[in-house]
């Protein structure tokens, strides 16, 4: 076996020394001595980086290699000096590359003592890599068996440990056999199937390999080093070899178990055929167990496969990206399968007594998640709702089912009305008012996922959208109006609960703004069983919700005529979705209603809604309360009662008899402010957009207002 | 299963979760045995068979059966049972000893084989196996013997197809249904007496309730109730049960109809409501397992 000389830092003093010994003059001038000299002269010139620790770690490597250089020598004792600059060096900077070489034919030559050895090895530690070559060398030693064996285990143990900062592998892996040559020493065995289970590829697991470690498994019985090769054997050709680890013993069918993520042991037919392709290609899948990154993922996207079992991605977000990007349907077929099973068999309300409540709302909870995560529900997720929903207590995992139900996809499935929204309205219908508000909210967030999906369809003028925005269009407005249709009923049975309120309006802020949010050209109001009670509510923040509501209908309703008019909806919409004349008039009688009640104390005058304030006269006085008209105005609403007593207080701190009449004039556009300022930006946006639209008589009648 | 046509680049922008078996209407069947919107079931498996080769497939009878539904499998290819049977042995070998490796191929104490019984497998036009899309529905899976073995397969099964396993339950209902047609079913020779099995829940002391019917008495009845021969109703299955309940009732006033039946038991076959079946009578063999397959497509939509 040739040795190399490569050691770069070399090659000048050896120049120089070769020069000096060709050069009479040099030789003539002093010998070995002078030259010596001038080598290290010459290398202290050139090596300026070094400081000089740097100089008496060179002084060491030179050493070390020209010990090697000289012939016969045994067991020869080393200068403590040098030993201590390589271990200083190693242990404050690291070893250059250059020295790994040197010192591991050092150690691996077994040319000094076991402690000088180990002492080396425990020193070498890379500043930034270990060449290849190096390491190869070293194994080269290995073969000859000229250390003791001590050293060699610890050899072995540093590869392992200093395995990757070894720059280049490519030759060690080729080396794979004499690896496992080794295997036959006890001593060594566990640290060979460490280092195998590194360098192990799949062209690397032949049969007579497999044989030879299940050899040993029977002369050894169970050992973890080999239980951990051999599942990495099976990893890559399980249809050569099968090992089950001992672990926890779960029931194995259908019990709410994800499975991990194994890989695809299924491709009998394809290593049939590429049998005899087999030694040469590199194409190799990327083992699943060893995807942890995103980066992983995008470099190996090319080479990975599904897990054996679909139902494991649902919990690993970077197979969760994957699956969006195949268009493979069989995926999602079986994805569908299982989870239909896994979601049928362990519903806790449809068994009796089941013990499992805590696991099975867990898995729901999974579900969602990954839901999330894809923006988009599962299909049969989105059919066990259906099937469970006639039949759930509204108790039993509650949050996770309404989830769930937020992401049931639109579709021009025409019985959702029979499968989802009766058996909720009944549920609704008999149940707490949290429930209720629940409900709202699910439904709401099911609102905002289907506007959400059509907004991402751009292409408006695409003809097979045509069917697919009218069906749209008409799945949002039957859940409007469904929700309309409860929450009216559920604000009587609630007593129109502030809370309760708070939820529906919070669903209409979402309706109010599906054209200018989210492109669909749909317009539906407020019902008046919700419009009448937030109007008249107890409370700020309906009375707030409802006029920010209110203001984004009559943004909407500007809009759309700003648009009508400069034509740009196209002509087809414009017929499709022609909005009734009766949205506009239900529209304008609330803004009439509205300003009436907040603004010009003409509250129960000017309601000409079927269902409005409008009451006569002569019933109003039999209510015998004083000062009617401006009873629900801005400064006398019971709503807004507190905010008036806390702005009177703050203008008149020490007068208590709480002047209301003292607000008008400058001190109204005072309190207004006030009012801005407390947080009522609904009030606020409605007053600046609406007020101004009203006539100048109205202006004076509240009472010397300024514009 | 209909398949799809592929929809528009353009159009579709999200990935087709949506998709997923909406060629199967939902609501087509809610776990009643293959009955359709009219209530009417077609038999005609139940007519004696003859090709069927008794020899080959009497390994099947009188055998207590644990019934299983399995959902459609992924990448099953009929050519490579072989290939099937190696792996599943070295698969029950290496779980048998866990830890150790187990060379697939070579000589174990285990030996599995994987066979196609041809008489059993029906037209080419049967819903119960068609080959779409890579998967392969075998919905019906049997199994006879101690339950470490059954596990073993059965997560094989799962692993290796991406399928899932579900013990089959056979509701009341269900149950009535087959003892009303085994019991309509002419046989040539003596026959055993028709067995109905409830129990009462809900007691201090369980009770159970055995009621048994002389065969041709049972033949008798039901064919007064049937009116189309090759077809059952819902209605006529019902009428039946209320004559048996009714006659029960007035000789022992007790309302079978209120306690649960769990087990019925005919010449031809027996049936559990935990899933489990003895199929007795080889003529009626292939009718037999039609049924039961058709209950396990219920459980698996």
């Amino acid at each position: 076996m040739q040795r190399r000389r490569s050691s770069r830092a070399r090659k000048q003093p050896l120049h120089a020394h070769h020069k000096s010994q060709n050069d009479l003059s040099a030789w003539q001038k002093g010998g070995t001595i002078h030259s010596e000299k001038s080598l290290q002269s010459h290398q202290s010139a050139n090596d300026q980086k070094y400081d000089s620790e740097g100089e008496s770690l060179e002084q060491a490597l030179s050493y070390f290699e020209k010990v090697q250089d000289c012939a016969a020598l045994k067991k020869k004792s080393v200068p403590q000096k040098h030993l201590d600059a390589v271990e200083s060096t190693a242990l404050k900077h690291g070893l250059p590359p250059e020295g790994f070489e040197i010192l591991l034919n050092v150690v691996l030559s077994g040319k000094f003592a076991d402690t000088v050895n180990i002492r080396l090895l425990k020193s070498l530690i890379p500043a930034s890599v270990i060449p290849e070559d190096s390491v190869v060398k070293a194994v080269s030693w290995l073969c000859v068996s000229k250390c003791s064996g001590n050293v060699e285990l610890l050899f072995l143990k540093w590869m392992i440990t200093m395995f990757d900062f070894i720059d280049h592998k490519e030759q060690l892996h080729a080396l794979y056999g004499i690896f496992f040559s080794f295997l036959q020493d006890e001593r060594m065995c566990p640290y060979i199937c460490h280092l195998l289970y590194l360098l192990t590829r799949k062209e690397h697991v032949k049969p007579f390999r497999i044989r030879r470690l299940l050899e040993l498994q029977a002369r050894m019985g169970m050992q973890s080093h080999l239980q951990a090769l051999l599942s990495l054997y099976k990893l890559f050709c399980p249809e050569q070899v099968t090992i089950t680890l001992p672990g926890k013993m779960k029931k194995w069918n259908a019990q709410l178990v994800i499975p991990a993520s194994s890989a695809n042991t299924n491709n009998l037919e394809e290593d049939r055929e590429k049998k005899c392709l087999y030694l040469y290609s590199t194409n190799e899948s990327f083992p699943l167990e060893q995807l942890h990154t995103f980066p992983q993922l995008l470099q190996n996207i090319h080479c990975l496969e599904f897990p054996s079992q679909m139902g494991s991605v649902i919990t690993n977000p970077l197979l969760l990206h994957y699956m969006n990007c195949v268009r493979d349907e069989s995926i999602y077929l079986r994805l569908y399968y299982w989870m239909g099973q896994m979601l049928q068999e362990e519903c806790t309300w449809c068994m009796v007594n089941n013990p499992y409540e805590e696991e099975f709302k867990s898995f729901l909870q999974t579900v969602y998640k990954a839901e999330c995560f894809l923006q988009e529900g599962f299909s049969a997720c989105e059919e066990f709702l259906y099937k469970t929903l006639p039949l759930w207590d509204g108790f039993c995992c509650r949050s996770e089912v309404l989830g769930l139900l937020s992401w049931i996809p639109l579709s021009s499935f025409s019985d959702i009305k029979s499968y989802l929204y009766d058996p909720l309205a009944q549920l609704f219908f008999t149940s707490s008012i949290y429930f209720k508000c629940s409900v709202l909210e699910s439904l709401k967030e099911l609102l905002q996922n289907w506007l959400n999906c059509n907004a991402i369809q751009v292409d408006l003028e695409s003809s097979s959208l045509n069917t697919t925005l009218s069906g749209l269009v008409n799945g949002v407005a039957e859940l409007v109006h469904f929700v309309g249709w409860i929450s009216t009923v559920g604000l009587r049975l609630e007593n129109n609960s502030t809370l309760l309120l708070y939820f529906t309006l919070d669903f209409y802020e979402t309706v109010c703004d599906m054209y200018l949010k989210y492109n669909l050209p749909l317009l539906i109001m407020l019902p008046a069983g919700v419009f009448y009670p937030a109007l008249l509510s107890m409370d700020s923040v309906n009375l707030n919700q409802l006029c920010y509501i209110m203001y984004r209908y009559y943004n909407r309703y500007r809009t759309n005529l700003v648009a009508a008019k400069e034509n740009e909806l196209c002509k087809k919409q414009m017929l499709q979705f022609k909005f009734s004349d009766q949205t506009y008039k239900v529209y304008n009688q609330y803004i009439i209603a509205m300003v009436g009640c907040l603004w010009t104390s003409s509250a129960f005058q000017k309601d000409i809604h079927p269902q409005g304030l409008r009451m006569d006269d002569e019933l109003l006085s039999k209510t015998a309360v004083k000062e009617l008209k401006n009873s629900f105005n801005i400064v006398y609403h019971p709503a807004m009662m507190g905010y008036s007593i806390q702005f009177l207080q703050q203008l008149c701190p020490d007068d208590t008899t709480f002047n209301f009449r003292l607000i008008k004039g400058k001190k109204w556009n005072w309190y207004l402010e006030y009012l801005y300022t407390q947080g009522l930006k609904g009030l606020k946006v409605f007053i600046e957009s609406s007020i101004s639209r009203v006539s100048q008589d109205s202006w004076s009648k509240a009472g010397n207002v300024e514009a | 299963m209909a398949e799809e046509a592929p929809e528009d680049g353009a159009v579709r922008t999200l990935p087709s979760l949506r998709r997923l078996s909406r060629a199967l209407p939902f609501g087509r069947s809610h776990g009643r045995l293959g009955v359709s919107s009219s209530g009417r079931h077609i038999v005609p498996a139940l007519c004696s068979q003859e090709k069927a080769d008794p020899q080959k497939t009497a390994f099947l009878l009188r055998k207590a059966w644990t019934l299983y539904s399995v959902t459609p499998l992924y990448r099953f290819r009929r050519c490579r049972l072989r290939d099937y049977a190696r792996l599943l042995g070295a698969f029950i070998a290496a779980e048998k000893q866990k830890g150790l490796a187990v060379e697939v191929g070579v000589e174990l104490d285990i030996k599995v084989a994987l066979s196609s019984l041809a008489d059993l497998r029906g037209s080419e036009l049967d819903q119960d196996a068609l080959l779409v899309q890579h998967f392969t529905c075998l919905p019906l899976f049997l199994t006879h013997g101690p339950e470490s073995y059954t596990s073993l397969v059965g997560s094989w099964f799962q692993k290796t197809f991406d399928c899932c396993f579900r013990r089959l339950a056979i509701s009341p209902l269900n149950l009535s249904w087959m003892v009303a047609m085994w019991a309509g079913c002419k046989l040539d020779r003596a026959a055993s007496a028709v067995e109905l099995i409830f129990s009462v829940p809900c007691l201090a002391q369980p009770l159970d309730i055995s009621y048994a019917i002389h065969p041709e008495d049972a033949k008798a009845l039901w064919d007064t109730v049937q009116k189309t021969p090759g077809e059952i109703t819902q209605e006529e299955v019902d009428v039946f049960m209320d004559c048996l309940y009714a006659h029960f009732h007035r000789h022992f006033k007790i309302h079978l109809s209120a306690a649960k039946l769990v087990k019925v038991s005919t010449a031809i076959a027996s049936a559990h409501c935990d899933g489990i079946v003895k199929i007795l009578h080889s003529q009626y063999l292939p009718g037999v397992l039609m049924l039961l397959t058709e209950l396990a497509i219920s459980q698996i939509q």
